[in-house]
């Protein structure tokens, strides 16, 4: 029988099989560390007198605790001021390159390691934060881990790991304008719920996905842990290869030639069976947003808050009623009426220069509404740069926004970019959870081009609704 | 990690669904650099409110949790489970847990022990009748017996091992250096190292 493409990358990452109900012992070809999961894991080494196996498999940046402004002064918070120190103690002293603030590729580990080229096909990648399923976009086997996992992968470059199950997530036909990846992930996550991709790697496939960029392709892997899947994966084709070509870490001469050949072989077999298939309609999607306290809790921005009563599932009923309370909302109020305070454009899901490109032609000769704050954070210093390039930092000035440096910023609110108890955001970013970007603080999570045309209007809008 | 056969304490009910790692412990608390701390931050938000279950004697000397569907969601902090480890909790009952979180728990000698839903609710009825009252979670038979009646749970036999006889995962790991090193030997030349590159 055919294999999946996430059955192929395991297989060929098994150090050793599993007897009985022992794990398989699976080999780690790209460890990305960052300050907050990592400090407890290099005690742990120090502890036991291990050293880092593969410091030329393993890179850290620094983006969690960061401010995005006056980067260049030490950070204000004593706390995290430590917690970024103790990665550059550790990383000298085991020998691991570090991107720390300041340098010119420094920014989220999962813009980082794409732009990069250290990201490519058929690679098993982890790194201590649950969007690392990001890096699936490129038919990378890549998924989030704890800090005891972090100290086994820096001590043996291995990970004991059961078989997971695979599910097809297949999207046919063409997306209509104005319909993104980060709109897919959405509807996705709101039909199978947050659960439903517990112990499972989704597949992303058909023809809408494979017209997306690898940018897009990353938008709807990163948020596959939304579901509840720590993996998703979308098989390699011209666009990735096209993408991998001449970046600094990717193969060259013969050995790109070799590495395209195999990369070719990572698909799932016409004969494959998944566990689990789910199909979805592009032309259906429509732009989407959430309205709850988790990401399964969304709907199309047409509809309507919905109304807790007329859910039939007791646990989800109570779940609905929480959220409404938490989030201020009343059942019936049209999703488009729903006024914001802060629009936060940015994240590992959407702060790539194609998000921001999309934001800024949206927001081009318009303004950010009257009361309304809206923070542009670059996903890296790199992106930072060829935004600038391209003169886009002028067009979020001009129009009102905030331009600033590279992080994780306000998508879960560690470094001072937080929102105000009672204070509600439409947000790019991956999580609406309670508090999520701040104490107290409200989420709405939106597209690129959902966040811009809200920031214009004050309400949950799209780049439709602007005259 | 300090092997667990099996606990006994007060048993404490989470009516919530979607407990996600952000609600477990948020993440201002999460800029320590050891392992220990962290209970100040456990359930920072909810417990600001004096409804709170922690907050009612006898539940705020608790050491099983019995939560909601999809307990651990989001995040991969492993601070949660230092969190809810580091105020006294042994074990946490759910009828679905977060796949990291899961991982996460087992490597620290959290029980995370996966019962029906119709169990977590006969045992949310059990806790609330009389708060205060014991729950004892047998590691070696797989149940959790509250009052008169008992639950079974589910969790992976390979975890159950380690946890019964609190084992070291890398020391495990370590005992297979020698196929490591023999398939670090065949892997491709074209895999990119992190070693910086020219330009």
């Amino acid at each position: 029988m055919g294999r999946t493409l996430a059955e192929k990358v395991w297989d060929a990452h098994v150090v050793r099989r599993g007897d009985g109900d022992e794990p398989d012992l699976l080999y780690i070809d790209l460890h990305l560390v960052h300050e907050v999961t990592s400090p407890q894991a290099f005690d742990g080494l120090r502890a036991a007198g291990r050293p880092v196996r593969r410091p030329d498999l393993t890179i850290a940046t620094e983006d969690h605790n960061v401010p995005t402004v006056g980067v260049d002064l030490p950070i204000a918070d004593p706390v995290s001021r430590t917690q970024v120190e103790t990665l550059r103690r550790n990383c000298a002293e085991f020998g691991v390159r570090l991107h720390p603030m300041g340098d010119a590729e420094q920014g989220i580990v999962h813009v980082v390691g794409p732009q990069l080229g250290l990201t490519q096909p058929g690679m098993t990648v982890v790194c201590g934060d649950s969007h690392t399923s990001t890096h699936g976009a490129f038919g990378a086997l890549a998924f989030g881990i704890g800090t005891s996992e972090v100290e086994h992968v820096l001590a043996t470059q291995t990970l004991p790991l059961r078989p997971f199950r695979t599910m097809a997530i297949t999207v046919d036909g063409r997306l209509r304008p104005g319909v993104t990846a980060k709109d897919v992930i959405l509807a996705v996550i709101a039909r199978i719920g947050t659960g439903g991709g517990q112990g499972y790697v989704l597949e992303y496939r058909g023809s809408a996905i494979e017209s997306l960029s690898v940018e897009a392709r990353m938008t709807i892997c990163n948020m596959s842990i939304e579901a509840g899947a720590r993996a998703g994966m979308i098989a390699p084709d011209e666009t990735t290869f096209e993408y991998l070509r001449g970046r600094p870490h990717a193969p060259t001469g013969a050995e790109w030639d070799a590495a395209v050949e195999y990369w070719r072989t990572l698909r799932t077999d016409p004969d494959a069976v998944f566990d689990r298939e789910i199909r979805l309609d592009a032309e259906e999607l429509t732009p989407f947003v959430t309205w709850g306290t988790n990401p399964g809790q969304g709907l199309p921005l047409a509809e309507r808050v919905p109304d807790p009563t007329r859910i039939a599932d007791e646990v989800e009923r109570v779940a609905a009623e929480k959220a409404l309370a938490y989030m201020g909302l009343n059942p019936g109020t049209p999703l488009r009426e729903i006024g914001v305070d802060t629009v936060f454009l940015g994240s590992c899901t959407n702060g790539r220069i194609e998000d921001l490109r999309a934001a800024a032609d949206v927001l081009r000769g318009r303004r950010v509404a009257e009361g309304v704050r809206m923070l542009v954070v670059p996903g890296s210093m790199r992106v930072r740069a060829q935004a600038e390039h391209e003169g886009l930092h002028e067009v979020f000035l001009a129009a009102g926004a905030e331009w600033r440096s590279a992080g994780c910023s306000m998508c879960l609110g560690m470094n001072p970019d937080q929102l105000r108890p009672g204070e509600r955001s439409a947000s790019t970013s991956n999580r609406n959870f309670e508090g999520r970007q701040g104490k107290g603080g409200r989420t709405h999570l939106v597209s690129p081009l959902v966040a811009a045309a809200t920031a214009v209007r004050g309400t949950l809008s799209s780049p439709e609704d602007l005259d | 990690m300090e092997p667990f056969t099996t606990h006994t304490g007060v048993g404490v009910p989470l009516r919530r669904s979607n407990v996600d790692t952000d609600q477990i412990i948020p993440a201002v608390y999460l800029k320590r650099v050891s392992r220990t701390g962290f209970a100040d931050g456990l359930f920072a938000a909810w417990r600001a409110d004096a409804d709170f279950v922690l907050n009612a004697e006898p539940y705020r000397s608790g050491s099983v949790l019995v939560a909601g569907p999809d307990f651990g969601t989001g995040s991969s902090r492993e601070h949660a489970v230092w969190a809810l480890a580091d105020y006294g909790f042994r074990v946490v009952v759910s009828s679905r847990f977060a796949d990291i979180f899961r991982g996460n728990a087992g490597k620290q000698g959290l029980l995370a022990a996966q019962c029906e839903q119709s169990d977590v609710e006969r045992l949310w009825r059990a806790l609330e009748a009389e708060p205060g009252v014991e729950v004892t979670v047998d590691l070696r038979e797989k149940t959790v017996r509250a009052k008169d009646f008992a639950v079974p749970f589910a969790i992976d036999d390979y975890t159950r091992w380690r946890l019964l006889e609190g084992l070291d995962d890398i020391a495990l790991t370590l005992r297979h250096s020698a196929e490591v090193d023999a398939f670090e030997r065949a892997r491709p030349s074209w895999l990119p190292t992190t070693q910086s590159v020219a330009g």
